[in-house]
Formats: C-alpha cells, structure tokens, sequence
C-alpha cells in the first residue's frame, strides 16, 4: 500500500504544481488547496502509516497497551489544515478583489505595481 | 582616579556627548560647542593623567567581558604610541570644535554635526586603544560610518553625497577585508589579545597564511589612509564642511591605516612582502600626490592630494622595515597633523571669507586678511620642509632613511630620487597656494567682501602654527620625551639611538632638502603662468580618474550587472518566477539523491492493496480531473477538488487519524462552500477568443509545465515512498505517548498534545488565524470598491431579469423561497448541529474532535442558515457578532496561559482532572479545555466572518442598485 499511497501523493502534488503554474488566478487557488492536500498527505507519511491504531489511549490504562499511530505528524497536520484552510480563504478574497479592482484574473495583466513598458530602475550614478 | 576607569571614560564619555548633543535644540550653537569641547577636554585630561603611569610601567590596561568563551573581551590598552594619538585625537579635537562654532553657519542642523562628531571622535579613541583586535574592527568600521554620516553632512549637495558614499565604499570594503585579515592573524596566534600578538611576531611571519593575511590586512590599512590605487576617494571627501576635513583628513580618519601599520609594524613587517607591497604604495601615492596636488584649483583639492602624498611618505617610512625609519613615521604622523590641520583651517577661512576656494579667482588676500595669511604662509613652509619648521625634521629624517640600502631592489635604488622629486614638487605646491590666494592681483568679481575672520576662530590655527615652530626650533625639549615614549612602546628593546636636533652638520639629507626647496621654487616659476589659467587635473593624467573607474565599476556592479541579472533571471510575470521555483527546488532535491543514491526499496503490490488502490485511484482521477476541467469548467473542477479532499480524507480515517478525518471533513465544506460564494465573482473563460497560434504556444508552454509538474511530483513518491519503507526511528512522540494521560490527564494524544504540550504553537496558530479573519474583514469592509462600481454576479442578475419581466413577482423574490423543504430542514438543524459541535468539543480531550473540529463544525451550522434563509435573514439574527468571538477566544487562551503564572509555572501550563456532571456523567476538567474552548471560540469566530463577509457582497450591490432605482424615481 506504501507504493500506491506514495503515487497518490506525488500526483497531487504534480496535480497542483501543474495548476500553480498556470496564468490563471482561479486555476492558481484550486492548485494551492489541491497542493495543501499533497503536502499534509507527505507529512502523514513521514509518521508511517498503521491501521486502525489511532493515537487514543483506551480507559484503564496510562500508556498505550500496544503499538498507536504516531501522534506528532497528526498534531502538525491539524494545525496545518486549519493554517492552510485560512491562507486558502485569504488568498480567494485577494484574488476576487484584485479582480474587483484591475478587472483581470490573468497574471499578466496584473500589472498596477510594475505596468507594462516602464522604464528600468533609475541609474545610480 | 584608577587608570582602568579613565580608560573607559576616554572611551565612553565622547559616545555619551554624542547622544546628548543629538538632542539640543537645532539653534544651540553655543550649548553644543561648550558640550563637546568639554568632552574633548575630559579626554585630553584623563590621557594626561596616564601618562606618568605609561612612562613608570608600561601599558594601561582595562578589561571588561565581554565574551570570554570566544577569548574576545572589551579590553583596552594605552601604552605610549597608542596615548601620543589619544592626545592628538582630542587636542586636535578640541581645537576643531573651537572653530566649527564659528565656522558653522547658523542654518547649519548644529546638533547632527556634533553628535557625528563626537561619536567619530569615540569610534577614534576605540582604534587607537583598543587591546583586542576584534574590537579594534569594530571601532574602524565605525569611523568609516561616522566619516560617512559627516562627509555627507551636507546632505542636498550631490557632491558631498557622491563624496561620502564612495569613502563608505572604500573605506567599508577595506575594514571587512581588515577584518577577514584579523581573524587570519588571530587563527595564526590564537588570541585576538592585542599584547599576545604584538609578542608573537615570528609565529605570524613564518606561518603559511601570513600573506594572505597580510593583503587583507594591508587592504584595510591602505583604503583607510587613501594610498594608491584606493586614494580617489579622498579628493572627493573635501565636499565635507571643513572642519570635518581638518579632523578627518589631516589628524584622525586617514592616519588611522597609518596607525594601524605602525601598531602592528613589529609583527608585520621586515620581510620582502612588506617591503614590496608597502613601499609600492607608499612612493606611489608620495609622487602620485605631490604632482597631483600642483594641478589642483581647489585649496582643499590641493590640500587633500598633498595628505595623500604626506600619508605615502609615512608608508614609504614604514615599509622599509628599519627602526629609524618607523620612528620618523610615527614623528612625521604628528607633525603632519599639526601642518595640515591648520591648512584646512585656514583654507575654511578663506572660503568663509571670500565665497570661494579657486585659486584661480583669489589674490591678493594678505592685504585683507595679513594674520591668517602669515599663519597660512608658515603652516605650509612646515608642509614644503622649510628649516626650523616641524615638516624640515621629520622630512629630513626621510631623506637619511631613502638613501640608505634596506632591501637590493629597484625600489630601493630610485627612493632618494623619488624622495627629492616629491619634496619638490611638495615646495611648488606650497608656493603656489601662498602664491596664488596671497598675493597678486586682487579679483574683482570675489563673491564676499573678505576680511579678517573672529579672533577665536583663528586661535586654533594660531596655536597649532605656533607648535609646528616650536617644535621645529626645540624639539628635544618638546615633543621629544612624548616620542621617545611613543616610539619605545613600538619597538621596545630594539629602539636605536636617534637625534631630533636640527643641524648635523653638512650631510646628504641636508643638500637633498636644499636642492628640493630650490627645485621646487623653479618649478612654481616655470610653471606660474600655466596654473593661472589651467583646467582641473593634472596634464596628461586628466583623462585617467580613480574616480572615474570608480564609478565605472560601480555602474557595472550596482546597475548594469543587476539589470543583465535581472534581464536573464528575473521577471515581471508569476509563472517563469514559480517555475524557477519549482525546478531549482527540484534540482536541489535530486543533485544529494544522484550522487549519493537513494537506498529504495522494492516497489511491491499484493492484493490486500487492492480496496486502497482502488481508493486511491478515484483520488487520482479527481485530482487529474480537476486539473483537467480547471481551465473552462470550474464548477467541474471544485467537484473534483472536493473528491480528492474526500479521499484525503478517507485515507486518514483508515490509517489511524480521525481527528485529521474529522477536521479534513469539516474543512472541506467550508472551503468549498467559500469557492463557490467567491467564484461566482470571479470571470467565466471561453474557448472561442483565441487563434491557433496563441492557442499553439500556449499548449506547448503548458505541455512544458506539465513536464515539470509530473517530474517535481514524480520525486515527491520517491520520497514518500523512500521515508515509508524506512522503519521509524524513536521521535518526541514516544514522549508524547507516555505522558498524554499521566501529565496531560487526556486519552486523545493528538488533542493534548495541541492543547497541552504545544499549547503555544497553536496559541501562535489561532492569533495566524485570527489575523487572516480580519484582514479578509478589512478587504471587504475598509478598503473596499463603491458599490455601484461592481458588477453584480452573473447568477443574480439573471434571477432578478426573471423578478422584473413577471409582473406578478418583485426583485428578488425568486431567492427567496428556493428550496423550501430543504431550507426547512436546514434551519432545524441549526440545533442539532449545536449539539454535535458541543459533543466534539468535550469529547476531544478523550477521544476524536476537539477545538478546531469544533469550531468548524459550528460554523457549518451558520453556513447552512445562509444557505436556507439568505444572507439577510441571518445577518438580522445574529446577535454575537464573529468579531467579538475572535476576540473572546484568543483572550481566554492568553488568560488560560497567564493564569498559570499565579500558581507559578510557566506560560500555558495546565491542570486537569475529572468532575462528575449531573446526567452527562465525569468529564474531563483540565485547565486544557478552557484554552480548547478559546480555540473553538476563535476558529468559528474567524470562519463565520470570512464566509458573511463574503456572502455580504452580494446584499450590498443590491441595496446600491435599489437606492440608485428609488433616485431614480423619485426624480
């Protein structure tokens, strides 16, 4: 199962690379949630994965009684999932007002800072 | 008062009148004066108070610690060399000071220019006694900066900018490679202690990396005293005001190189190197400055290429590696700064007095100003090495010491030609300043009307002219014993017998200093009328300016390279920036993995794997499916998005992660719940606008992406893969394991350890995510567009083209009692959906859920009511504004926090134990679950806001386009 895990994980992560890398700023956010999956699975794999053995100490006992899950990576990972919800959300509301404001979701066109034709940096001396 | 405590003082005292001085009023020229002529003063004083002590037992020593295990400590150390500079440094100082009060116009921003100047003056005195030669960095690179900060006093004058920036340069890039040579010197020795490597001279000589050190040293030393090839930057200094050149350039900044060869002199110098590098430099700038200085039209412009060629004279000295020879470099140090202080002096006189300083336009000025003049005339008599001035001495010690062999070299066989061409050219250059600004015909088109200047203001240059004669008819009587101190504490036991008298009978040096005066008077005659009318620069050398290259190289490093940098790497577009990104990362992680191989596994399958595959699968067709339909069918790809966090999702459940399942789940929801509300706004794409070869270099760029992508994601399933089959080594979590229940007092390890253990990470968390709340607030709420100019979402308008055409319906009547029973059933949820957040909330400590999942789960309750009742039906009901609930939540976990300090433990600590409830049962009370109910308290808060300040948007473009529409009637 490592091997065919280890293929999902490297697909979305070329799913959503392939998607960053577009123009677009729509094709941009879907490629960003698709990457956060990537990485939060890459991170879960760090922990190596066991089957039903949750990190969940049973009553009547101080110390898991046999092997768990590793808990660390799922403590990272759930915070990382509500960090990257919330960057998600921020970086939708940019994008919806930069369209709001210059009128284009092309990267390209996105040009108020830097606008198109303007001359290079002023000389130094 | 102790000699360690006056140490300090010396150094402090000019540091702290520079703090204060920064803060007087802009008009107290007086207050400021007083201040730091007081400091310069307290400074004189206390190295005085030394000096019996230095003469009795050596070196005055302090030490404070500063960082004893790296062996560097604030130790300072003053022996004779290093006190006859703190008395130059203060005295001249003091004399500075004096006439900067009157100098200074009263426009002039007062207290930046003493505050510069004190702390200049410290950073001095911390050169010239440091006992530790990383301290002594320290200090050198702080003159650089404070030269700086003074040569650019004048901030609105192009020039003096320019001035400053390339001294900084130079000078700044000169003490990093004196640095880099210092720690050379200190890895050589062991010890940056001063007195440690003074004593280990052989060590350092005969060790491998003495040469390497020794060009950066000297690279340091050289930039600093303006020696050729670095001298350029000194001419372009003199933008500085004058009393800043009269400081800087003659007595402290550029003969701190000088000092610094001469302080390590004993352990540097005596072998070919030295002699080759040093005594280059040194003959270069000598003649390269004398004849430069000739050719000069600016008084200061002559007065600064004749410092350099002064400076080159003293190098030459200290290249030859003769004892005679450092101490008539350490006597003409002094007297240089003697002359030539008084020379700017003078010449700031001249320039405050007429308007001017080219010679070309004064004359005639001894009828107007006959004190200064004369003062002028016999400073530079001192400066040509006219008898019975200071200059005479010290030069001709220099010429006894050029005409004796040190090393068979060429260099050697032309010294006392070079020596003799100099001294002339020196003399031409002293008469044509007297010559030129004195006498002849007075202008008439001077811009002042000149006169005498205040008699405080040519006090100083009255009692520095006055040293240079005293000290050139007695100087055994004078400064004598002070150099005899001075030069003791350089060489030691090997100090040679020497005679400062003035007559020695009828020798070489004496017919060499005559034949100099002469020459160089003939000259001035042959020469007289050419200057009178000659363009600036020297003949022939007029084209080539280190300025010039200078500034060539740095357009070509600053500009020129970083715009070809620019052009090559870098970009105004996102894509080719990401995709650098992407592969440079992707290089980065396969360069190690090539050469050092990847140790993998077998790649294996059986059939257990078969209901993950197929899992897996569907995941993967989401994921490609998304990509896939992103372009022009969104709708499609956020489905397809959806089900690859499904799987995600499911993944997590079956290898052992519900919380993650939990959260993931919740997350999802609410994400695409947002997608959707933000899509609608954002721009349909269709395939019709584009001609085949824009649609042909688009796919191949896109065919290109593709290849990076399945590459990056093909290295990311090695790694997954690699980490997989590798067993676990022992991590924190084994710690985490043993303690959640004993120490944390919950059975859910995940969740302690977020509220517990790491209880700051996620409190660090949650503020992230309260920020991020409020900045989308502040998008839509602050800065956002007038409604009238957005357009409303294409979906609306449709339904109310729909309410308009029907003569029965109103505006917006179709959204409103959509899906009725669904919206039924939705709002009755509200409760239930309450319960549950509630249930995952306390069970969280235990067992799955916890916080976040709370929170979240929450905020879908108030999702699905915007979804059944509209966003205006909610907006009316909601009485606890989200705003608050972030506010609420992140106080009450910083309180949880702090509350642990009243029993004293630190920040976050928690307590728990169980308490038994009426019909809910024992439940788990750890001072933990307070802090959780802040998480779950901002998580919803946060997640509410985003997702109303969305769906706002849409009521506000319909309540603009109802009031425009009531304008519109009611006109």
């Amino acid at each position: 199962m490592e091997t065919v895990l280890s293929v999902l994980v490297g697909l979305f992560f070329a799913v959503g690379i392939y998607l960053m890398l577009s123009k677009h700023v729509i094709r941009i956010l879907l490629g960003i949630a698709i990457f956060g999956n990537a990485v939060n699975l890459l991170i879960f794999t760090v922990g190596r994965i066991v089957r039903e053995v949750p990190p969940i100490i049973p009553h009547g006992f101080d110390v898991p009684p046999g092997p768990v899950a590793n808990p660390l990576p799922q403590a990272l990972i759930l915070t990382a999932i509500v960090i990257s919800f919330s960057f998600f959300a921020f970086l939708l509301v940019l994008a919806y007002r930069a369209y709001q404001e210059i009128g284009t979701d092309d990267t390209d066109g996105m040009r108020v800072a830097e606008p198109e034709g303007e001359s290079l940096p002023p000389l130094g001396y | 008062m102790a000699k360690d405590t006056s140490l300090i003082l010396m150094i402090f005292l000019p540091f702290i009148g520079s703090a204060m001085a920064a803060f007087f009023p802009s008009n107290a020229r007086n207050a400021e004066a007083w201040l730091a002529g007081a400091v310069t003063v307290c400074g004189l004083v206390l190295a005085s108070m030394c000096y019996p002590a230095i003469v009795a037992e050596g070196p005055v020593r302090a030490q404070i610690e500063w960082l004893p295990t790296l062996g560097l400590n604030f130790t300072l150390r003053m022996d004779g060399f290093a006190w006859l500079f703190a008395m130059l440094v203060s005295g001249i100082g003091f004399l500075v000071v004096l006439y900067a009060r009157y100098y200074m116009s009263p426009e002039d921003p007062i207290p930046r220019f003493y505050a510069f100047f004190l702390a200049f003056m410290g950073a001095m005195l911390g050169i010239v006694l440091s006992g530790n030669l990383i301290l002594l960095v320290v200090f050198w690179e702080l003159t650089s900066i404070f030269s700086f900060l003074l040569i650019g006093y004048w901030y609105h004058n192009a020039n003096a900018r320019d001035g400053a920036r390339m001294a900084l340069t130079v000078t700044g890039i000169g003490g990093l490679c004196l640095l880099a040579g210092v720690l050379l010197i200190g890895h050589i020795v062991g010890s940056y202690d001063l007195d440690v490597v003074l004593a280990s001279g052989d060590l350092i000589r005969s060790s491998d990396l003495y040469l390497p050190a020794l060009i950066l040293f000297l690279l340091g030393a050289l930039t600093k005293s303006a020696q050729f090839p670095f001298h350029f930057w000194l001419p372009n200094a003199m933008a500085a005001p004058t009393p800043v050149s009269a400081y800087l350039h003659s007595a402290t900044m550029v003969k701190a190189g000088v000092f610094l060869m001469a302080r390590f002199w004993p352990v540097l110098a005596g072998t070919y190197e030295w002699f080759w590098i040093v005594g280059f430099a040194g003959m270069a700038s000598l003649l390269l400055g004398a004849y430069f200085a000739i050719f000069q039209r600016d008084i200061k412009g002559l007065l600064a290429y004749s410092t350099i060629s002064h400076l080159g004279l003293i190098t030459l000295l200290l290249s030859l590696g003769s004892p005679l020879g450092l101490i008539a470099a350490i006597f003409h140090m002094t007297n240089h700064a003697t002359f030539k202080a008084s020379l700017f002096m003078a010449a700031g006189i001249i320039d405050h007095e007429t308007g001017t300083r080219d010679m070309q336009r004064l004359g005639g000025l001894f009828r107007f100003m006959p004190f200064t003049a004369t003062l002028a005339m016999v400073a530079s008599a001192a400066m040509a090495g006219v008898p019975l001035l200071n200059g005479f001495l010290s030069k001709e010690m220099f010429f006894a010491e050029a005409i004796e062999t040190h090393a068979d070299s060429i260099l050697d066989r032309v010294a006392p030609y070079v020596a003799v061409l100099a001294s002339a050219f020196a003399v031409t250059y002293s008469i044509r300043f007297i010559h030129g600004v004195f006498f002849g015909k007075l202008p008439d088109d001077l811009p002042r009307e000149p006169h005498e200047p205040p008699f405080l203001m040519r006090f100083p240059i009255q009692l520095l002219v006055l040293t240079c004669l005293v000290v050139g008819i007695v100087p055994g009587l004078t400064i004598g014993p002070f150099l005899h101190t001075a030069v003791t504490s350089v060489l030691g036991l090997a100090t040679p017998e020497y005679s400062l008298a003035i007559w020695h009978g009828v020798t070489l040096p004496l017919l060499m200093s005559f034949l100099a005066l002469l020459g160089g008077a003939l000259l001035y005659l042959l020469l007289k009328n050419y200057l009178a009318h000659c363009e600036e620069g020297p003949p022939y050398f007029r084209q080539l300016k280190g300025q010039r290259i200078f500034e060539r190289v740095m357009v070509a490093v600053s500009w020129r390279g970083a715009r070809f940098l620019e052009n090559r790497l870098g970009t105004r577009r996102l894509q080719p920036q990401l995709r650098l990104l992407v592969a440079v990362a992707l290089i980065a992680a396969a360069w190690p993995l090539y050469h050092m191989s990847f140790g993998l596994a077998a790649f294996s399958w059986n059939l257990d794997d078969a209901v993950f595959s197929g899992l897996w699968a569907i995941g993967i067709f989401c994921a490609v499916g998304a990509a896939y339909q992103a372009k022009f069918h969104r709708l499609v790809a956020l489905i397809f998005l959806g089900g690859a966090g499904l799987v995600t999702c499911t993944t997590f459940v079956w290898f052992s992660a519900p919380d993650l399942a939990v959260t993931q789940l919740l997350v999802e929801i609410v994400t695409t719940v947002l997608i959707l509300l933000g899509l609608r706004w954002l721009p349909k794409r269709s395939e019709e606008f584009q001609t085949d070869a824009i649609r042909m270099a688009a796919r191949l760029r896109r065919y290109r992406d593709l290849a990076i992508a399945v590459a990056a994601g093909g290295g990311m399933t090695l790694v997954a893969y690699a980490v997989m089959t590798r067993a676990a080594p022992p991590t924190i979590a084994d710690y985490f394991l043993e303690k959640a229940y004993t120490e944390g007092g919950g059975r859910n390890v995940v969740n302690v350890i977020l509220v517990d253990f790491r209880g700051f990470d996620t409190f660090g968390e949650i503020t992230v995510l309260g920020i991020v709340a409020l900045t989308v607030f502040s998008l839509f709420r602050r800065f956002r567009p007038a409604p009238d100019s957005v357009e409303s979402p294409e979906q609306q308008r449709v339904q109310n083209a729909t309410d308009e055409a029907r003569p029965d319906r109103t505006a917006g009547e179709t959204v409103s009692d959509y899906l009725l029973i669904p919206a039924v059933i939705m709002q009755w949820l509200f409760p239930v959906i309450i319960v549950l957040a509630a249930y995952l909330f306390f069970r969280g400590h235990d067992l799955p859920g916890g916080g976040f999942a709370a929170g979240v789960a929450m905020a879908a309750a108030f999702i699905l009511q915007y979804l059944a009742a509209g966003t205006r039906w909610v907006e009316d009901r909601l009485r606890v504004l989200p705003l608050n609930w972030i506010g609420f939540g992140l106080l009450l976990a910083a309180l949880v926090g702090m509350g642990s300090w009243l029993f004293g433990y630190p920040f976050l600590t928690s307590h728990s134990q169980y308490v038994e409830l009426p019909l809910i049962g024992s439940i788990p009370v750890a001072s933990a679950i307070l802090f959780d109910l802040g998480v779950f308290s901002l998580v919803l808060g946060a997640t509410v806001l985003m997702l109303i300040a969305f769906a706002h948007q849409s009521v506000r473009r319909l309540r603009a386009s109802r009031i425009a529409a009531a304008e519109e009637e009611t006109a």
